[in-house]
């Protein structure tokens, strides 16, 4: 029968009494698992703001771009060219099967004037469809309706950005501003939504019926021209399905032969910041993995400082086995030394993980979430490095001759 | 039934191949309460009888008994308990484990067959008494003299209180008047416990405090009769 209490005495004793030692070899565990915590907070915070993003883009989501048109040899940007109009977005909504709402916007810059206040912010042209692809919520007020839009009305919604530096503390609800020295009546305050994918703040915008934006305040180049279409298809699965009616209906609606090129174009956006999750995803596993090589370091750390410490407590060994210590005894006495190194090791190095990734949170501003499964991960693997690179020394000292061991000197 | 009945052992150790033989047929019967000293010149064979009577070694060949119990078929674990049951071990090097009270020292056996806390102290507390080493329970080795730290040793011999102490040079390490009071103390034990005492020593006024004296010489038995007390 072992006796566990007081063989981690004997462990406990014989650690305190190299505590240089004892200190260094657990150094190697309190870097490695304090690095794998830090790291993976790090890549678990950017991928969290990258969900965040993708969350507040709004789901399935498609963009329709005009242009990218060769003219004379010389291939112009996507957008460059006005090709995209009304009809186009009523058109895939009657006709692509896979796609759930479409929303034609046309945009741009404009000064607004509220009493004595101004500010320059982007004016979106679009239906009431947007709000609901880009699952934007009204803070309060309502929203303007296709009536408006039929009717090209004077209504706007506004930001929270526009709504801090327009009106301070006041209600916006049922104000007039002026946006280029038209007045609008505020109908509505959209809730706030933060930055996007490239740190733009969306909530610097006010929004007004698509029609009011293309006859009245920046004008088009021919009659119901947009600037972009925005799509939210049925389901993630329908994505591409969307993707390939748009893209068919689009081509025939703007008589595009099959040699020519397209004079729009259709981004997956929602594919495309998936793609960027999954890359930092797999950044936070390689950050993890870079981290769990300098565990496995100090477990080789803590194995070469008991082998040490066997040969040195060789006559020890012997007395113990003298006097009746079994090889469990012995093996024990050694496991849970090399154990306690990591474990304790383990949790200096997650207190010092946390902290620094608190440190780097604060530091650098990005955000850093620390999971309690890595925390829980770096523990128990610290756990069996030390079980794993303890129990040779521990088997090794258990083989031990008692005889010669004695005599060691 | 004797306490230890070696009968006809041999040891041999191969070297390569070279076969040494330590031991030659060695038939040794010790009854309880004895007080045996062995002696014999250096490679006479009397230290690896003392780890065959200690059960830290096997005979390659006989067949060697502790209190009936057949040594040759037990495995490690099982020599390890016979150890701590039945045997104390008393060394000319103290091997005292250092860096450890003489309290935590004298427990040591305890600490391997399930003692409880409580008990550990006041057994480890009252075998050092009985070596006369009271108020000294919290001293470290290197803080007390050869002889205290023999007494230690002898505490520890005691505490699981075997019936047997085998003490290999024990006065080995020590000034004279020193070993006149430890082996003054193995007599004490010898005749107030009963408790069986083998020692190996190649001093003659030190194997004079036995009773019965065994003499080895070139592996084998060349005398073995009783002492002369007055």
């Amino acid at each position: 029968m072992v006796n566990i209490p007081s063989t981690i005495r004997i462990a406990f004793r014989a650690l305190r009494v190299n505590k240089m030692r004892s200190g260094l070899t657990m150094l190697g565990i309190i870097i490695g698992v304090a690095a794998v915590i830090a790291m993976v907070a790090v890549g678990a915070g950017a991928s969290s703001k990258i969900a965040e993003q993708i969350s507040s883009m709004g789901s399935n989501l498609l963009i329709i771009l005009p242009g990218a048109t060769t003219s004379g040899g010389v291939r112009m940007g996507a957008g460059t060219q006005p090709t995209l109009t009304m009809g186009d977005a009523e058109a895939i909504m009657r006709e692509c099967p896979a796609v759930e709402a479409v929303a034609p916007t046309h945009n741009g810059v404009a000064q607004v004037v509220y009493s004595h206040m101004n500010w320059s912010t982007g004016v979106v042209g679009t239906t009431p469809s947007y709000l609901y692809i880009r699952e934007w919520q009204l803070a309060g007020g309502r929203t303007f309706t296709a009536q408006d839009v039929k009717s090209a009305t004077k209504a706007a919604l506004v930001g929270r950005t526009v709504v801090e530096n327009l009106f301070g503390d006041e209600d916006p609800v049922g104000k007039v501003i002026r946006i280029q020295n038209l007045p609008f009546t505020v109908l509505g305050v959209l809730a706030e939504k933060g930055q996007d994918a490239r740190g733009h703040d969306q909530d610097d915008t006010i929004m007004i019926p698509i029609t009011t934006a293309q006859k009245k305040l920046f004008g088009v180049q021919f009659p119901g021209m947009v600037r972009i279409i925005t799509v939210k298809a049925k389901s993630i699965q329908d994505l591409a399905a969307a993707e390939r009616q748009i893209t068919e209906l689009l081509k025939q609606r703007h008589r595009i032969g099959p040699k020519q090129d397209n004079d729009f174009t259709v981004r997956n956006l929602t594919q495309f910041m998936q793609a960027r999750e999954e890359s930092s995803k797999v950044m936070t596993l390689l950050l993890g993995a870079i981290a769990s090589v300098s565990l496995l370091v100090g477990g080789i750390g803590i194995m070469n400082i008991m082998l040490v410490s066997v040969t040195e407590r060789t006559r020890e060994i012997g007395i113990r086995m003298a006097i009746g210590a079994k090889t469990w005894d012995i093996r024990l006495q050694f496991l849970i030394e090399a154990l306690a190194l990591s474990l304790l090791g383990g949790i200096i190095g997650i207190v010092i993980g946390v902290s620094a990734s608190t440190i780097i949170s604060r530091a650098s501003g990005w955000p850093v979430i620390v999971s309690p499964l890595s925390v829980l991960l770096a523990f128990g693997f610290s756990g069996i490095v030390g079980m794993f690179f303890g129990f040779y020394p521990a088997y090794k000292a258990s083989l031990l001759n008692p005889i010669d061991a004695l005599r060691y000197e | 039934m004797s306490l230890i009945q070696a009968q006809n052992i041999t040891r041999i150790y191969s070297l390569g191949d070279v076969e040494l033989r330590a031991l030659g047929g060695v038939t040794v019967t010790i009854d309880r309460g004895e007080f045996v000293a062995v002696m014999g010149p250096s490679g006479s064979g009397k230290s690896t009888f003392m780890n065959i009577l200690g059960c830290l070694d096997k005979p390659t060949e006989g067949r060697y008994l502790v209190e009936g119990i057949d040594i040759g078929g037990l495995s490690r674990d099982d020599l390890a308990e016979i150890r701590n049951n039945k045997l104390g071990f008393v060394f000319q090097g103290f091997n005292l484990l250092s860096r450890t009270s003489a309290l935590e020292n004298v427990e040591l056996p305890m600490l391997y067959n399930g003692h409880a806390a409580r008990e550990r102290h006041d057994r480890a507390r009252e075998a050092l008494r009985s070596v006369g080493l009271a108020g000294r329970e919290d001293h470290h080795p290197n803080q007390l003299s050869g002889g205290q730290q023999q007494r230690v040793a002898i505490a520890r011999a005691l505490v699981n209180r075997a019936p047997i102490i085998l003490a290999d040079e024990p006065t080995g390490n020590l000034d004279t008047k020193t070993s006149r009071e430890i082996m003054e103390l193995l007599v004490r034990l010898n005749s107030d416990s009963g408790i069986t005492i083998i020692l190996v020593t190649h001093e003659h006024d030190i194997a004079a405090y036995s009773r019965r004296i065994i003499r080895f010489k070139d592996g084998v038995v060349v005398s073995d009769e009783l002492t002369q007390k007055d």
